[in-house]
């Protein structure tokens, strides 16, 4: 009988029997998280850009500035709404709501990326605008003076650097929902949480199963943000440059 | 006479900022091959009247004559004009996230729609008069200030503008950097090329400039060739703000 083992031998009992299933919920868990914090963040990066779109009083029509404005605020709606209620909450909205109000039966798989993806781009959206405006003045005067408009400025000298300065910021999201996936077991989403949940009551060992399921999010949260630290540094590039001497510079002009 | 050289006409052009009016009634042409120093105390509104001329201030009346068209007019494409004057800021404003090649190729590229090939050719070529060619692989970060704003320079030229706005171009470096930007500055003037400098730098507005604005409380003051404002200037203002400079 399980009563009969030690703690170290109830875990691995568990791990024997159930071990395969704590995997597959651990995969849906990061598939869930990687696919919704991918969505999510170009949801906030059009969200943010369109945000700070300036409007020339002088120069945009009358309906370009009604339309921007109108867009605006919508997306302020949005952005409140989503930040400012539980996800597990937005996701028995979403899941029962679209099928009682709009007769819209969505899949437990639509809802669950729907709600995280929507999620993260509420906060990704104000992360994107921060990273937006902390870009300083001068890199955007200096884009206008040698011609830029508006959209050319954004995608060739502001977005790459706000970008920069927005990774952590999409790694602390991406770290976020690996952890707070877990609340989609209400919809019945088979993760490591639902995992967890169905072993320790079949077996009674909640303690044990507990402390796989921590060892599990842990390895996954500090592998991305591992990960993302690498690529931060890629980013960065190298702090050194090479002179170019004059065989370099007859390549470039040829 | 000479009206077809005549690239910008500034009359009655006026700024506010709120209530506060930075610039009063400001008159002035700029001809082919002239180089023009503004100079005048801190707060006279210098920079303020540069940055209105390529649009980075909004006029709040008068009117910037480009070849004859008003580019306060709300029609004008602000970009397309940006294109043909060039600025040169005092802080710089290298792109962070380009090396010193890709600073001077973008404009090019995606501006006037240059091939990268081109692109290329001319960066290095401008970047060469500037003494800065070795550098090609450098990030702003890894350069000297009076090495960045040799690059912003080339920047600026190598979209070809047909004049150059220079924003107190040395004021922010230090003192063993300001010559190699001013020699820069020299040669392009005699090259005869078109420029506007807001400078506090007195023996380059004597010895380089055609012209000579002083300017002192948004309008300006006294104009003329550097030798009259410097030898003889007629204002008792002038006389006090140039004394403070003798020695230099």
């Amino acid at each position: 009988m399980i009563s009969d083992l030690n703690f170290i031998q109830r875990i691995l009992y568990i791990l024997e029997r159930y071990g395969m299933s704590y995997l597959k919920g651990a995969g849906t868990t990061l598939v869930i998280a990687l696919v919704s914090t991918l969505i999510g963040c170009l949801i906030g990066f059009i969200v943010g850009i369109i945000q700070t779109i300036p409007v020339d009083k002088k120069r945009d029509s009358v309906i370009k500035r009604f339309f921007l404005r109108l867009i605006q605020i919508l997306f302020r709606i949005y952005i409140e709404v989503f930040r400012g209620t539980p996800m597990i909450v937005q996701a028995v909205f979403i899941y029962y709501g679209m099928a009682q109000l709009l007769n819209v039966q969505l899949g437990m798989w639509t809802s669950a990326f729907l709600v995280v993806s929507i999620n993260t781009g509420a906060y990704m959206a104000e992360s994107v605008r921060g990273g937006i405006i902390s870009v300083d003045i001068g890199q955007t005067e200096g884009a206008k003076a040698i011609g830029m408009t508006h959209f050319q400025t954004m995608c060739y000298v502001i977005l790459p650097q706000a970008f920069r300065n927005i990774m952590p910021q999409i790694g602390n999201n991406l770290i976020i929902n690996i952890k707070d996936t877990s609340v989609l077991s209400i919809i019945a989403i088979v993760d490591l949480f639902f995992v967890h949940k169905s072993v320790a009551g079949a077996l009674y060992t909640y303690f044990e199963s507990a402390t796989i399921v921590m060892a599990i999010y842990l390895t996954m949260t500090v592998t991305a943000s591992r990960l993302l630290r690498l690529w931060e540094k890629k980013l960065d590039g190298s702090d050194t440059y090479e002179m170019a001497d004059s065989m370099d510079i007859g390549n470039q002009m040829r | 006479m000479e009206k077809e050289n005549v690239i910008l006409e500034v009359s009655h052009l006026g700024k506010n900022f709120g209530t506060h009016q930075v610039l009063k009634d400001i008159d002035f042409k700029v001809q082919t091959g002239d180089v023009i120093s503004i100079i005048g105390a801190s707060g006279s509104g210098k920079s303020t009247m540069l940055r209105c001329i390529n649009l980075m201030e909004e006029p709040s009346g008068g009117s910037i004559r480009y070849h004859g068209t008003d580019i306060t007019d709300s029609k004008v494409d602000v970009p397309a004009y940006r294109a043909k004057v060039g600025m040169v800021f005092q802080n710089f404003n290298l792109f962070e996230n380009m090396t010193v090649l890709k600073n001077c190729m973008i404009g090019q590229q995606k501006v006037a729609k240059v091939s990268r090939d081109e692109a290329g050719k001319k960066a290095l070529f401008y970047l060469k008069k500037v003494g800065m060619e070795q550098y090609i692989n450098a990030r702003p970060k890894q350069l000297s200030g009076g090495q960045k704003q040799r690059v912003a320079i080339a920047r600026a030229l190598a979209m070809e503008p047909e004049i150059l706005l220079f924003d107190e171009p040395t004021s922010a470096l230090d003192p063993q950097m300001v010559g190699e930007v001013l020699n820069v500055m020299h040669a392009l003037a005699k090259e005869g090329m078109t420029m506007l400098v807001v400078t506090h730098e007195m023996a380059f507005a004597r010895d380089v400039s055609t012209e000579v604005l002083y300017m002192s409380d948004g309008v300006i003051l006294e104009q003329g060739a550097p030798e009259e404002i410097f030898g003889n200037p007629k204002k008792t203002e002038t006389k006090e703000f140039l004394s403070r400079f003798r020695n230099c």
